[in-house]
């Protein structure tokens, strides 16, 4: 299987002192790889592990386990009251028939954004997040800038993303400290009346699925 | 345990820096620390709470100073050493010296399809009747054991209103320590801002938290 090549800002990717020179991580980042590689062997000589099993976990969560499971998800309920309905009131067995189920997604609970409530969604202690429906969360979720400020100061954590919504829309912040994970319903953008299903899950974004976002209305056709 | 983990509220840890279009593993060694990691866990050798525990005995400078896969890393090691299936002389050679222990479980590749799809439930069933219902009042418990704990430090000692309730799972905090699943009624509880915080220069806002029933008591 290739590897992919590093890529990114390793500053901010280390998620700590974003003075340190570039040299200094690429060192650590070599180290790293060579500690990686040190563990797997180890583990592999003592038959603790088949790496065959991990090309299979890493192929399913890089292929098959994305955020078009919760688009497809989010879609339905836009066009189908009737799973909307049940979205809302049982998503996890919702979800789970149109064949969205696993680790980390157990107990899902859907959560809708309205004119009145924007909902989105943190985990401070660690990085909880509805898995089956929405893939690996993405690096910002899981480092300690969003998962302090997401409780404290929400609409400055959603400024980041160019998110300003008027004062009157009261903003809830779902902290996963359990084992519910939740997926935000973005409100359907207006001037896609015309659209399939397929189209208007291609409009739905990850991180209007956990509320950092909302889907802008605009030329949809 | 009050460590480094449990964020909520800090302030100064710079910005978010999001990106829509990052890949699944921003380095090779990253990817594979994962797939290792889950393998690991799959043993079921070590619950999720165990796990989590592990990670947050991280001493706090540590804790921040790693990135996320680092984490991954270090927990891991951890908890392979502490529990003797490798020694700390076989990473730093990069080869097995020591016998292998025996391990519950070998994940094969065959597998994995299935297990991932099939995850694994803290639903237990009920053995006593919910305490709260949505609506009630209730106040978080002031407590700040050592040990593994749900319980964000910002929602100690504050007043709330239930908003939903989960059902019935098992509790981290003994699960962590190996002194059972004893599962309690969970509740999605929500806090007023101003309760949180004081006055903030935004307008009041909501924060939820899912609490076990022993981290709640009524008001």
């Amino acid at each position: 299987m290739a590897l992919k090549p590093p890529s990114g800002d390793h500053a901010q990717e280390h998620g700590h002192n974003h003075d340190h020179g570039h040299e200094h991580d690429h060192e650590h980042y070599d180290d790293m790889d060579v500690r990686v590689r040190a563990l797997e062997t180890v583990l592999v000589e003592k038959g603790y592990i088949d790496p065959a099993a991990i090309d299979a976990l890493i192929e399913t969560y890089e292929n098959d386990i994305t955020p078009r499971n919760g688009a497809k998800v989010v879609a339905k309920s836009w066009v189908d009251q009737d799973f909307r309905a049940w979205l809302l009131d049982d998503a996890s067995a919702a979800v789970a028939s149109l064949g969205f189920t696993g680790r980390q997604g157990e107990h899902i609970v859907a959560v809708e954004n309205t004119d009145a409530v924007h909902n989105m969604v943190v985990c401070t202690l660690c990085s909880c997040y509805p898995v089956p429906l929405l893939g690996l969360p993405p690096k910002w979720y899981k480092a300690p800038a969003y998962r302090a400020q997401a409780v404290i100061d929400p609409r400055g954590v959603l400024a980041q993303f160019n998110l300003f919504l008027p004062d009157t829309v009261t903003i809830r912040v779902w902290d996963s400290t359990a084992d519910t994970r939740y997926l935000v319903i973005p409100q359907r953008p207006v001037g896609t009346g015309h659209l399939s299903e397929d189209e208007l899950a291609r409009l739905v974004t990850r991180d209007a699925m956990i509320g950092t976002a909302v889907i802008p209305a605009g030329d949809h056709a | 345990m009050n460590g480094a983990h449990d964020l909520g509220g800090m302030q100064n840890l710079g910005p978010i820096r999001p990106d829509r279009n990052e890949p699944v593993f921003a380095r090779p060694w990253e990817r594979r620390m994962f797939g290792v990691a889950q393998a690991v866990f799959a043993s079921g050798e070590w619950n999720i709470d165990r796990n989590r525990a592990t990670t947050e005995s991280i001493p706090p400078a540590d804790y921040l100073s790693m990135g996320y896969y680092e984490l991954w890393y270090t927990r891991i090691v951890k908890l392979l050493t502490s529990d003797g299936f490798i020694d700390p002389s076989e990473l730093e050679a990069g080869h097995a010296s020591q016998p292998a222990k025996p391990i519950r479980n070998v994940l094969e590749a065959g597998m994995v399809p299935a297990g991932v799809r099939r995850g694994n439930s803290s639903a237990r069933t009920a053995t006593a009747p919910a305490r709260f219902k949505a609506g009630d009042a209730v106040r978080a418990r002031r407590i700040n054991p050592a040990t593994h704990t749900r319980l964000p430090r910002y929602a100690r000692g504050v007043e709330g209103t239930v908003l939903r309730v989960h059902g019935v799972h098992v509790f981290p905090d003994t699960n962590a320590l190996g002194l059972g699943e004893h599962p309690t009624w969970v509740y999605a509880v929500a806090f007023n801002s101003d309760d949180l915080w004081g006055p903030l220069e935004q307008p009041s806002f909501e924060v939820v938290i899912d609490a076990w029933e022993p981290y709640l008591e009524p008001l």
